[in-house]
């Protein structure tokens, strides 16, 4: 099919997907290309015996152990943080623990503020009224009230505390510090034809009751059925640009692996903070020599992960095991910066269940509390259903020799260059990190731990990727303008975590929904004048 | 494919054991059991190619967790001992897959919250652009 559409969507996960729903009442022809399938629930791990196992492969978050037709391979060995996705329709909010916070005002104000980075060229009140829709499509479960935000309504009830979220609240009151039940994307009750969340657990290898919000049973159905049209098993390879610097539409690579040319009006990326730098630095033109959207040259820089630390503690007492959300309660005690800590900006602490007992084992074997042998056993057993964690996710700030670039040998199965991740963790992050993992400690004894252990930094937890095509005001600085389009390219617009400016100290999917719905209001708003 | 070789299939019997020896205490197996070996074997069998032939000083010694040589032996070992019906009744878990039946969790006690939401604001304001 080569007819031109409107609107071409180049990704289906989080931000595509509510982009896709918003843009849709506009009655344009919207396509759009996924390399992925549609997930099927009925297969995700927790519907099988060896489900631990299926974790750990078909359902692991590395697309280079996955190493499924659906994945590109990418070269992380130059960076102490692996990156994580998943491609299929929903994209990573498949796999993600629907762990739901938003940005707090401060986050789009830190140059001004803390003196570091730049300010958003929007503010947290542009995007509240996103945030606020973003949260009714996707079924958010929290409780108002919360003293680390401004005032919010919350769609369905926060999660049950259970019994560790009672053990990390207690320690979290006996040091005085601030806790609440997180906003997460999970449904505490039924929610419009979603079932409620049944503690299946093991979240990050998809949710077989439909609980949690992945926007294949959120934002796509609803999109589908006003008219977007998702085409399955297509890979894109480049952008392709007019002389006159307009993009005029997508290569991509059918399910059969066929080559074909989707022309459009509008194009919108929404691969992620990864996959879409990969794409506009392997389109390359006469009019973008360097990478389309890239005459500021910074396609790509300034990558910011959230460097994280998992901290657990083990009690005498049993807990809930892996059963219940993976993260239902969070501490924002650390979050706004304070000179005295040795760093600028913070962090959040969010509640981490324990593991099934493969995992249980596999964990303890690293650290040295479960042992080989006679003894393995009653070791097992004293951390087995036993442990509580907690996750430090820091604010990385943004560097430009943190960056995407295109590998000169590894490409993808069709030919197209992998992404290489160029990355190191700052002295600031560092600091942030070693903080975060003595007051996590410090929380768990409070609850009475009577053991704790850190992984610091978790090589594995590259699931928020950020800042790699960044908004901002100045062409000369930023890739695209305050609502998302390229400054080069009129009618090319980004909408994933690319266009963050800098990273919060929170997960990001809730903000780049936001920012998606916000960008397509934009468009819809300014449709008479979109180009100029 | 490459298959493992009787001699190799000895050596990680053994090996499989000493990890995990049967203990009566508990009333479980041991990673060695005829059923959790041949688990252990049919999940290991794509990577044969690379293990094999296993070396022979895996035989005897004893097994090191830490040792990055024994990954991948290590993982099969747990994932297939932590899924044997057996195994898991000794640990108070169910044998089944989490979905369909799901679990219950207690709601908790709300009223821990009380001296939070006494606190005063802990966000920023940080004006408008």
């Amino acid at each position: 099919m080569s007819d031109t559409v409107d609107v071409l969507i180049i990704g289906a996960g989080a931000s595509g997907a509510a982009a896709a729903w918003s843009l849709a009442e506009t009655r344009m022809r919207i396509v759009c290309l996924e390399q992925g399938d549609w997930p099927r629930s009925d297969r995700y791990a927790s519907t099988t015996r060896d489900w631990e196992a299926r974790r750990m492969g078909e359902f692991a978050y590395s697309p280079n152990t996955r190493r499924a037709a659906a994945d590109y391979p990418v070269n992380d060995d130059d960076s102490p943080i692996k990156i994580a996705n998943y491609n299929a329709v929903g994209g990573a909010t498949v796999l993600f623990t629907a762990h739901f916070p938003r940005f707090h005002p401060s986050d789009f104000r830190v140059r001004s503020l803390d003196g570091v980075a730049d300010d958003w060229p929007i503010d947290y009140q542009t995007l509240e009224p996103f945030y606020a829709e973003n949260d009714r499509m996707m079924g958010v479960s929290g409780l108002a009230g919360d003293p680390a935000y401004p005032p919010k309504t919350c769609v369905l009830p926060p999660l049950a505390l259970g019994r560790s979220g009672e053990t990390l609240a207690r320690g979290f009151n006996a040091l005085g510090w601030h806790w609440w039940p997180s906003d997460n994307a999970t449904a505490s009750r039924d929610y419009e034809g979603r079932a409620r969340c049944i503690n299946l657990g093991n979240c990050g290898g998809g949710c077989a009751q439909g609980a949690k919000a992945s926007t294949d049973i959120t934002y796509w159905p609803a999109a589908v059925r006003a008219g977007v049209e998702v085409r399955t098993g297509c890979r894109v390879s480049e952008i392709r640009c007019s002389d006159a610097g307009r993009a005029t539409g997508a290569v991509y690579f059918d399910a059969d692996g066929v080559e074909r040319f989707q022309a459009a009006e509008v194009v919108i990326l929404a691969a992620n903070g990864v996959g879409t730098p990969r794409l506009l630095l392997n389109s390359v033109s006469r009019a973008f020599p360097d990478g389309l959207a890239n005459s500021s040259g910074l396609v790509g820089r300034n990558l910011m992960f959230h460097p994280c630390a998992v901290i657990t503690g083990v009690f005498d007492a049993p807990q809930d095991g892996q059963r219940g959300p993976d993260n239902w309660l969070w501490s924002h005690e650390f979050y706004e910066t304070d000179p005295a800590r040795g760093f600028v900006r913070g962090y959040i602490l969010e509640a981490n269940r324990g593991a099934g007992p493969a995992q249980s084992a596999l964990a303890g074997l690293s650290s040295g509390q479960v042992t080989l042998g006679a003894d393995h056993h009653a070791s097992l057993r004293r951390v087995f259903d036993h442990t509580v964690g907690l996750v430090a996710i820091t604010e990385d700030l943004p560097e430009e020799h943190n960056r995407v670039t295109l590998d000169p040998v590894l490409t993808d199965a069709h030919g197209v260059p992998a992404p290489k991740i160029t990355y190191r963790i700052s002295d600031n992050s560092r600091r942030m990190l070693d903080h975060a993992v003595a007051r996590a400690g410090e929380a768990l004894r409070a609850a009475g731990a009577h053991t704790v252990r850190d992984v610091t930094p978790l090589a594995t937890g590259g699931w928020h990727l950020m800042g790699t095509a960044r908004m901002g005001n100045d062409p000369a600085r930023s890739v695209v303008n305050a609502w998302g389009r390229s400054h080069d390219v009129k009618n090319l617009f980004i909408i994933d975590g690319s266009v963050f400016v800098t990273s919060a100290g929170v997960n990001p999917t809730c903000t780049i929904q936001a920012l998606a719905l916000y960008v397509a209001d934009q468009i819809k708003a300014r449709l008479a004048s979109l180009f100029d | 494919m490459t298959a493992f070789t009787d001699r190799d299939l000895d050596i990680l019997r053994r090996l499989a054991g000493r990890m995990i020896p049967a203990s009566a205490e508990y009333g479980v197996p041991g990673a060695d059991d005829e059923a959790i070996f041949a688990d252990i074997v049919r999940t290991l069998a794509p990577a044969a190619g690379t293990l094999s032939p296993l070396p022979a000083r895996l035989a005897d010694a004893e097994p090191d967790a830490a040792d990055p040589a024994l990954r991948p032996i290590l993982t099969a070992v747990m994932l297939c001992y932590y899924r044997d019906d057996r195994v898991l009744v000794s640990l108070g878990v169910e044998p089944r897959p989490p979905f369909p039946k799901g679990f219950e969790v207690e709601e908790g006690d709300w009223s821990l919250l009380d001296p939070v939401r006494a606190r005063p604001r802990l966000w920023r304001d940080a004006g408008r652009m």
